[in-house]
């Protein structure tokens, strides 16, 4: 059974829709990553998805629970930790987590055991006393992300759980969000990291303008968008001759500058050796050579039209679209 | 454990946040005791002749007058510190998390309220515990001192009631920050300070109808003369109004916020 279903949502705020009639389905035990740029609607899905915004059109259901009838009962299975971290500075770190164990109904002397033990599972056992206005960006998420798991959720909601920290903070993250979904956990992941997308995602679905644009594996996704290609750098006046060679061993693509060859092959890295053993022959030097494989980059420029992480870097927003 | 508990314990445990966070942030906890106190040290210093004018009801100092006027004002403050809080959360996004676990939405109300009357009962203890050490008697005794320490957190409820509806329906901590001034206006505009008797019209008239009067009548009575059953029922009664009025304000401000998102 399915842990989402998505059919048709969506949400209108006045004469704007910004999420426009989507279908999306995660199976148990899924990590479904969602992808999109700001102002695609993600944020809109996943505040819907967690009860905390009524849809306007559509149904959806979470751990079989429709979300606008069943609204308490979908509260009950899921973890939410929502972009920048909604932590109370005033706090400490193991008073929001006693607190989120209390707010999920679990009796005194079981959350504080729970809070000890996720406080030690995400290396904040020894900051757990402080106050989290003096953490560190890492130790927030991380903090953010134990509090969702007091109640061990059967599908967790993570939005942009790694957005503005450091490689080894988001690396951090990856791995307990790996860890979980191998206990089973369900996990809707919106990110603005394609490399996110592609290390931990079972599945992906790019949102642009209120609508899915695509869905798939991310495999099944960059070999839509086509196969890998050999770049090749060769000695000026030899890449007439090279390309004449190479047609028949793969498609020629369009050359980024006049030293270069790019021939796209089927087999990937096993291509490699035919290719050089082709040239060789004919007597022709190459300089330097380079598998170069698609990427959800490719993929996502291709649906939306943008490249999302330097897109994410300008913080540039979109204009919804009129209903 | 049954839902009640269960929801019970949501509520004390959310109140007991709402009261670490004012401890906790100096300009919550500065306008609801630094302030009062401030004010009611400089009132009683400096006109403390009020006593003598005529029609200046029999009372045993001007600070045992003054009490319930600087309770009335703490707990005001109190109500709007508390909706300035929620506004904060509103805008941190913390009530976010609240609104996505498995409790009845309005307990979060209630939590913030249940702080806000916390806070009101320790004012109430504050100024009686000022009061007495400066020498003033109660004349009702622990029975005056007792309905004085009901009436002022019963009354901080009920104010925070309004200042969270604010606060729900703006989101905006600037907003219920600005309604500062007008607090003390109303404030102002009661007896809490002076007595109606001596007022100059429109004020008069004006305190005679606010509220607030009944309100702090009920508090100072028991304090400064003795018990009066249509004075404690008059404040009761304004209480429970303004209690109305803010779970009503904040039950549609709660289910605005949570249509628009």
């Amino acid at each position: 059974m399915p842990a989402i279903v998505v059919e048709g949502l969506e949400r209108a705020f006045d004469k704007v829709l910004a999420v426009q009639g989507i279908d999306i389905s995660v199976e148990e035990g899924e990590i479904f990553g969602f992808l999109g740029p700001n102002g695609a609607g993600k944020t809109t899905t996943v505040r819907m998805l967690t009860t905390l915004l009524l849809p306007t059109g559509g149904r959806a259901s979470v751990a079989g629970h429709d979300v606008v009838k069943e609204a308490r009962a979908v509260r009950s299975s899921i973890g939410v930790a929502l972009q920048e971290a909604a932590l109370d500075p005033l706090m400490t770190g193991r008073e929001l987590i006693r607190l989120q164990a209390t707010l999920q109904g679990i009796p005194t002397a079981e959350g504080r055991r729970r809070a000890d033990s996720l406080l030690e599972r995400v290396d904040l056992s020894a900051a757990a006393d402080r106050r989290v206005g003096g953490y560190s960006g890492g130790m927030k998420r991380r903090l953010d992300l134990a509090a969702a798991l007091v109640h061990e959720p059967r599908v967790l909601f993570l939005d942009e759980p790694t957005t503005g920290l450091d490689p080894v903070s988001r690396k951090t993250i990856w791995e307990e969000v790996r860890e979980l979904n191998e206990g089973g956990t369900t996990v809707f992941l919106t990110t603005q990291y394609l490399e996110e997308a592609d290390q931990l995602a079972d599945n992906v679905g790019i949102i642009d303008s209120g609508k899915i644009v695509a869905e798939g594996t991310p495999e099944s996704l960059k070999a839509e968008f086509g196969n890998p290609h050999i770049q090749l750098q060769l000695a000026q006046g030899s890449v007439a001759e090279a390309e004449s060679i190479l047609a028949p061993i793969g498609k020629l693509l369009p050359p980024k500058d006049g030293s270069k060859v790019l021939v796209e092959v089927e087999n990937g890295a096993a291509d490699i050796p035919r290719v050089v053993r082709a040239l060789d022959e004919a007597g022709i030097a190459v300089e330097a050579l380079e598998l170069v494989k698609p990427t959800l980059d490719d993929v996502f420029v291709e649906k939306t039209g943008y490249h999302l992480e330097e897109e994410s870097e300008e913080n540039a927003e979109k204009a919804p679209v009129e209903a | 454990m049954s839902a009640l508990a269960t929801n019970a314990r949501v509520v004390r445990a959310l109140g007991m946040r709402s009261v670490r966070q004012t401890f906790r942030r100096p300009q919550l906890i500065a306008p609801i005791i630094i302030f009062p106190t401030l004010l009611l040290a400089i009132q009683t210093g400096g006109a403390s002749g009020a006593v003598e004018l005529p029609g200046f009801p029999p009372v045993q100092s001007f600070l045992q007058f003054m009490l319930a006027g600087a309770m009335m004002q703490s707990l005001m403050l109190a109500g709007n510190s508390g909706g300035i809080a929620l506004a904060v959360d509103i805008e941190m996004g913390f009530t976010d998390r609240l609104f996505s676990a498995p409790i009845p939405r309005f307990a979060i109300v209630l939590g913030r309220l249940a702080g806000t009357a916390a806070l009101g009962l320790f004012a109430s203890l504050w100024f009686l515990a000022i009061g007495l050490i400066f020498g003033a008697e109660i004349e009702s005794g622990v029975a005056g001192a007792l309905m004085a320490i009901f009436l002022v957190t019963a009354a901080a409820l009920a104010v925070g009631g309004v200042g969270a509806a604010i606060a729900l329906r703006t989101g905006s901590a600037s907003v219920v920050q600005g309604l500062f001034p007008l607090v003390l206006v109303v404030l102002f505009l009661s007896s809490a300070f002076f007595p109606q008797e001596l007022m100059i019209e429109p004020a008069k008239t004006i305190a005679q109808y606010n509220p607030l009067s009944f309100i702090v009548e009920g508090i100072r009575g028991p304090m400064i003369s003795g018990f009066d059953a249509s004075e404690t029922l008059d404040a009761l009664l304004a209480i429970l109004g303004i209690v109305v009025l803010g779970l009503f304000l904040s039950d549609r401000a709660l289910r605005h916020r949570l249509r628009v998102g």
